[in-house]
């Protein structure tokens, strides 16, 4: 009788993907890893939505309206969620622009700086509209577990998921918890 | 035979005119504390080193010891506000630790990570403060300023300069600069000032130094505050 394998979603915000690439630090413990669950929305898979999941991890902050659609995704389908990184417990460096105007920060971006063509910020329907402030994710959902760092080393993920897929609270060793 | 008080079941000795955390530093047990420093006169505001003296709640840095204080500091109550109040001063200011040349050397991250902190959990104010860079030697960034007041008090008792104050009051205070422009710049601060030593967090950074010492190899990379500031850990 094989037992039903866990089902693990991922995603990153207004990350840098930089937590994933340290997931895939892992390395071959990704077989281990692959042992116990399954993927549904992850860069990994590609899926495009997330459906009813066990773990959902979520990677970067609130920055714009798309993030907060994808956010509410995770929370409605996983049944544990987790912060994973700077960005998604208080923002991270995306939110050093919390203190600037955000039109400011266009025009900066899209009309001052050289090398961009017709220099006109961009104004499609299709785009996300920003917020004039980027937020942690718990700021806009419920979150049961944080595993911070920029990123958390490969060590530190492993350490965080092998505890919770075996039903223990996660707890770190004092120099896998890092804020930077 | 000298006088004692009893932390956490342990029996302290103590001298007349000590406070309860002069006795605990001297005996190296850690009481946690950030805007204290033995080398000042205690200011007791930011309240992380409250421990329960007879069943009540006093702040240790200005309590002084008296004969006979069953004292309860390391309690699962007493370390989650510790908890509570430096997660309150993650989210007053815009502590943005891969982002901060003090980050690793940093006090107020380093009781984050003995306290067990994983998230500030509170909503963030995100405020809007000032960073003065007009100082060739030294910048102030109030982003990340504390108000533990550790720097006027170096700059006035050990510099005998008055540098820094205070100005305000409750979330509207603020760090101020002893100058007619409000620029450190126009001050006659020195790189070698106490003041510029003292700041617990990054709101003070001496210039030119950025990454001398790489993340990961820095003090609170591999030693618990506890350990540095009882004496366990290595000396700068």
């Amino acid at each position: 009788m094989s037992e039903r394998k866990i089902r693990l979603a991922t995603c990153s915000l207004a990350g840098c993907f930089g937590c994933h690439m340290s997931f895939l630090d892992i390395d071959e413990r990704l077989f281990d890893l692959v042992e116990l669950v399954e993927f549904d929305r992850t860069p990994l898979t590609d899926i495009k939505h997330c459906g009813p999941c066990d773990v959902g991890i979520v990677e970067g902050g609130v920055c714009n309206a798309e993030n907060v659609h994808v956010l509410k995704e995770f929370r409605k389908n996983c049944k544990v969620l987790v912060a994973i990184g700077a960005c998604a417990i208080n923002g991270g460096l995306p939110s050093l622009r919390n203190n600037i105007d955000l039109w400011d920060c266009f025009q900066e971006v899209y009309q001052y700086e050289g090398g961009l063509e017709g220099g006109v910020v961009p104004n499609d329907p299709e785009l996300p509209l920003p917020f004039d402030k980027v937020h942690p994710i718990y700021e806009v959902v419920k979150v049961d577990f944080f595993l911070p760092g920029c990123p958390p080393s490969g060590d530190a993920i492993w350490r965080f998921l092998t505890d919770l897929l075996a039903g223990r609270e996660p707890k770190l060793d004092y120099e896998q918890l890092h804020f930077d | 035979m000298s006088k004692t008080i009893s932390i956490d079941g342990q029996s302290v000795p103590f001298e007349e005119g000590q406070t309860i955390m002069d006795a605990a530093l001297a005996a190296g047990v850690y009481i946690p504390h950030l805007c204290h420093n033995p080398e000042f006169t205690p200011h007791g505001s930011c309240k992380l080193c409250t421990v329960k003296v007879n069943g009540r709640n006093v702040a240790s840095c200005t309590m002084p010891a008296v004969e006979g204080q069953e004292v309860l500091n390391d309690t699962e109550e007493l370390n989650a506000d510790r908890l509570a109040l430096t997660q309150m001063l993650f989210v007053e200011g815009n502590h943005l630790c891969p982002a901060c040349e003090k980050s690793g050397n940093c006090q107020l991250q380093a009781v984050a990570y003995y306290l067990g902190m994983m998230s500030p959990h509170y909503n963030h104010f995100y405020p809007q403060r000032e960073v003065d860079a007009s100082h060739p030697d030294v910048i102030l960034d109030r982003n990340r300023c504390i108000y533990c007041e550790l720097c006027v008090r170096a700059s006035r008792d050990a510099d005998g300069k008055c540098v820094f104050g205070m100005s305000g009051r409750g979330i509207g205070s603020s760090l101020v600069v002893n100058s007619a422009s409000g620029r450190l710049g126009d001050t006659n601060l020195a790189v070698t000032d106490k003041a510029v030593q003292v700041c617990p967090t990054g709101a003070i950074l001496i210039k030119g130094k950025g990454f001398t010492v790489p993340i990961g190899r820095r003090i609170f990379d591999h030693y618990t505050i506890k350990q540095i500031q009882t004496g366990g850990g290595p000396h700068e």
